[in-house]
């Protein structure tokens, strides 16, 4: 078994006037609450020396995220690792606009390790005050905005967005540039600019952590789609759950139109962009940009038939661009750094980074922002720590809807070029890595639940068939499988694929079909060996047997 | 707030259909919609009752049964599956007596199976209300159950 490795560390200052307010004392219930927790082994307490901040009390910081905490009091210690360890939280409490340097050091810079250094997306998250303005314009914030509209066309923004190669990443990986140009050549007024942030796909964090970290980029992301495009409203669609998310982003917009970032002319031109906030109510399908389109004008979250595309009929049927946040946080340092920079990291089919949330039997579980391009053994092993228990079996990509992946493809480039050829998908970011003890058809059946839970309804492949795939997958649990589940499950996989309306039908092939391809063996130990049973009749078509 | 002052402070448009839910269902103490708010809703929406309950029961955050002052909703997507979801589950449901999409006697808790909750970080999760509870263990469980009965005894 490998050594599990500290997650995080948590500096205590201790200095001759900290002391004197009882560092040591904060120290050792630190230690004791930790433990009481069962973090330990992830969590460790170091001495240092002055942290920064001065008459400040007691000061902690925690590592790799960089806050600073002061005044903190013995009382404090099982608060503070409640709220902040345990549920992840900052403890506003005791919080200090102050930030630990974290180690950026350009000499050694590798641009496949952007773990710490040179993200692009999570740049300022940990580094900056989320909820100050003020902070994020300090390290460059909405000098993109006041350059896309003093010193660029709109035409000019969508080929610099379009030669970067940006491409979305709410799962389909669709250039974004070219998205924005079919929304600019529309006519139609109003125009609107949509964030997709409904997140709801399993495993799948990374929006939230990016709202939590950086709102304003966010903000501006949409207000420079919106000036290109030629929008001037823009909407966050983000789910019920993310209250913090939402509170976060509501008081970005307040301050950004206080200070003339966002509202009526901005930065002295005739543009005006103005944000508003759409709450989801719990459903996963509403990601997707139709349903979610519906859902936005108060309807059931049932996608729509595509053509139209949102460019041509989309919000109120106006034209519409919908990205995800993730895309949305790149454009920014996209019209600062230019197109070329952007272009350095990543692939030439895929540039920039990508944003995972790494999960499962694995020492650090969490967010990682990496290069496109890099494999998943990489990732298994050097970002998450390598396999917490057992041996690697199987690793799921890109959530629930995903696919269901073996070893032999760990070092398989994780872009979306390289994924496509061997037929697989790079999904919404989100990696659940597996040893020996999970069992394929576990996975499946868990995830199917999830499926006939989500599938909207409407049509019928999808609800029953969802429903006829979790009941096979029962069976092969239960070891009572027919002779023929395999094949059956198979060509119930495929025909969704084929006829499923819309792309949550179709998806949930994708993680049949792939652990029907890899995992084979262990799925058909489901099958109850001697069951009595009248094969039917192969070279007939199945719905044939079954209305006949 | 009355409906209408709810409708009034939105707007009759349709698309502030969902906003308005929520706000009708997070000032009742039950957490639903009860069926005469929703009739005034469609005097002032002008929309037919069955639009408005077929849209609502679309989505899973909004009930028409009364719930319990603290809702408690279990992640059971995959990844807090394999990390120990079911065990949570049960536990929670012998400490309460109860099964999922049920209410103690004492309308105290309401326990619900719920897809991903974006917690998965530190699965497996939960949320009771607006708080979010990972690493869940059944230690855990019974110190944050007991820590919720022991405040309501209080009142
Ligand atoms: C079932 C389903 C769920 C989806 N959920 C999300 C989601 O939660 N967030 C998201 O950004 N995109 C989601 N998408 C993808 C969107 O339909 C759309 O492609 C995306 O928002 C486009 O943004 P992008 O070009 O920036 O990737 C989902 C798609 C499907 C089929
Ligand atoms: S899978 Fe449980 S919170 Fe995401």
């Amino acid at each position: 078994m490998m050594v599990k490795k500290n997650i995080a560390q948590i500096l205590v200052g201790i200095d001759s006037n900290t002391v004197l307010s009882g560092a040591r004392k904060v120290k050792t219930k630190l230690i004791t609450e930790i433990s009481k927790q069962g973090l330990s082994d992830q969590i460790a307490v170091i001495e240092t020396g002055s942290i920064g901040p001065v008459n400040k009390g007691v000061v902690i910081g925690i590592y790799p995220t960089g806050e600073i905490y002061g005044n903190m009091s013995e009382e404090d210690v099982a608060e503070f690792v409640q709220e902040r360890l345990v549920k992840g939280r900052p403890y506003k409490k005791r919080l200090l606009p102050e930030r630990l340097p974290l180690e950026v050091d350009l000499s050694t810079y590798d641009p496949r390790r952007t773990q710490y250094v040179g993200r692009i997306v999570l740049d300022n998250c940990g580094r900056i005050n989320p909820e100050d303005i003020e902070e994020y314009i300090g390290v460059g914030g909405y000098e993109a905005l006041g350059i896309a509209l003093k010193e660029k066309t709109p035409q000019e923004i969508i080929s610099l967005v379009r030669d970067s190669g940006l491409r979305g990443r709410g799962g389909a990986g669709f250039p974004t540039g070219l998205k924005w140009s079919f929304a600019a050549r529309e006519k139609e007024t109003p125009k609107y600019v949509i964030c997709n942030a409904d997140e709801g796909e399993p495993g799948t964090f990374k929006d939230r952590l990016i709202m939590e970290g950086d709102p304003h980029k966010i903000l501006e992301g949409m207000a420079i789609c919106g000036y290109a495009i030629g929008a001037n409203t823009g909407y966050i669609y983000i789910r019920g759950e993310y209250q913090l998310s939402i509170q976060r982003l509501k008081k970005a917009i307040e301050d950004a139109e206080k200070l003339g970032l966002l509202g009526q002319n901005i930065f002295g031109t005739d543009f005006n962009f103005e944000v508003k906030i759409k709450i989801g109510a719990g459903s996963y399908v509403c990601g997707e940009e139709t349903a979610l389109l519906n859902s936005m004008e108060g309807f059931r979250g049932e996608p729509r038939l595509k053509p139209p595309y949102p460019a041509e009929s989309g919000f109120l049927s106006k034209p519409t661009n919908v990205n995800n946040v993730e895309t949305l946080a790149n454009v920014a340092p996209i019209i600062l750094k230019g197109a070329e920079w952007f272009r350095k990291f990543g692939t030439e089919d895929s540039p920039g980074t990508k944003v995972y949330t790494i999960l499962g039997q694995i020492n650090r579980p969490g967010l990682i922002e990496v290069p496109m391009g890099i494999t998943l053994r990489e990732i298994i092993y050097d970002y998450a720590g390598g396999i917490s228990t057992g041996e690697f079996k199987m690793v799921q990509l890109g959530g629930t809807a995903g696919d269901i992946l073996s070893a032999e493809l760990l070092d398989l480039p994780l872009d979306y070029k390289s994924l496509q050829e061997v037929g697989h998908n790079l999904g919404s970011g989100a990696i659940l890595i597996m040893n020996e003890s999970v069992s394929v058809v576990d996975l499946l059946k868990c995830g199917m639940k999830f499926f006939v839970h989500e599938s909207c309804g409407r049509c019928s492949v999808c609800r029953i068939g969802t429903r006829q795939m979790y009941e096979s997958f029962q069976r092969l649990e239960k070891k009572i499988a027919y002779p023929d589940e395999l094949e059956n499950i198979e060509e119930l996989a495929k025909g969704l694929k084929l006829t499923a309306f819309c792309p949550l039908g179709q998806s949930v092939a994708t993680p049949v079909l792939s652990a029907l391809k890899y995992f084979k063996a262990e799925l058909s130990e489901g099958i109850k060996p001697h069951k009595i049973y009248k094969p039917a009749v192969r070279n007939q078509s199945r719905a044939e047997i079954i209305y006949s | 707030m009355t409906v209408k002052e709810i409708v009034k402070r939105y707007g009759n448009k349709r698309e502030n259909l969902l906003q308005i839910l929520h706000d009708l269902q997070n000032q009742s103490p039950q957490k639903y919609l009860n069926k005469k708010d929703l009739e005034i809703l469609s005097e002032e929406m002008k929309i037919p009752l069955s639009d408005i309950v077929g849209t609502a029961s679309f989505y899973s955050m909004f009930s028409f049964t009364p719930r319990g002052k603290y809702l408690i909703r279990i992640c059971e997507s995959p990844p807090c599956h394999l990390l120990g979801a079911p065990a949570i589950f049960k536990v929670i449901e012998s400490k309460l007596g109860i099964k999922e999409g049920e209410t103690t006697p004492d309308g105290l808790f309401t326990l619900e199976g719920t897809s991903c909750l974006g917690i998965c970080g530190v699965a497996p999760a939960m949320m009771i209300n607006e708080e979010a509870y990972g690493n869940l263990t059944e230690e855990k469980i019974s110190q944050i159950l007991d820590q919720i009965r022991e405040k309501e005894s209080k009142r």
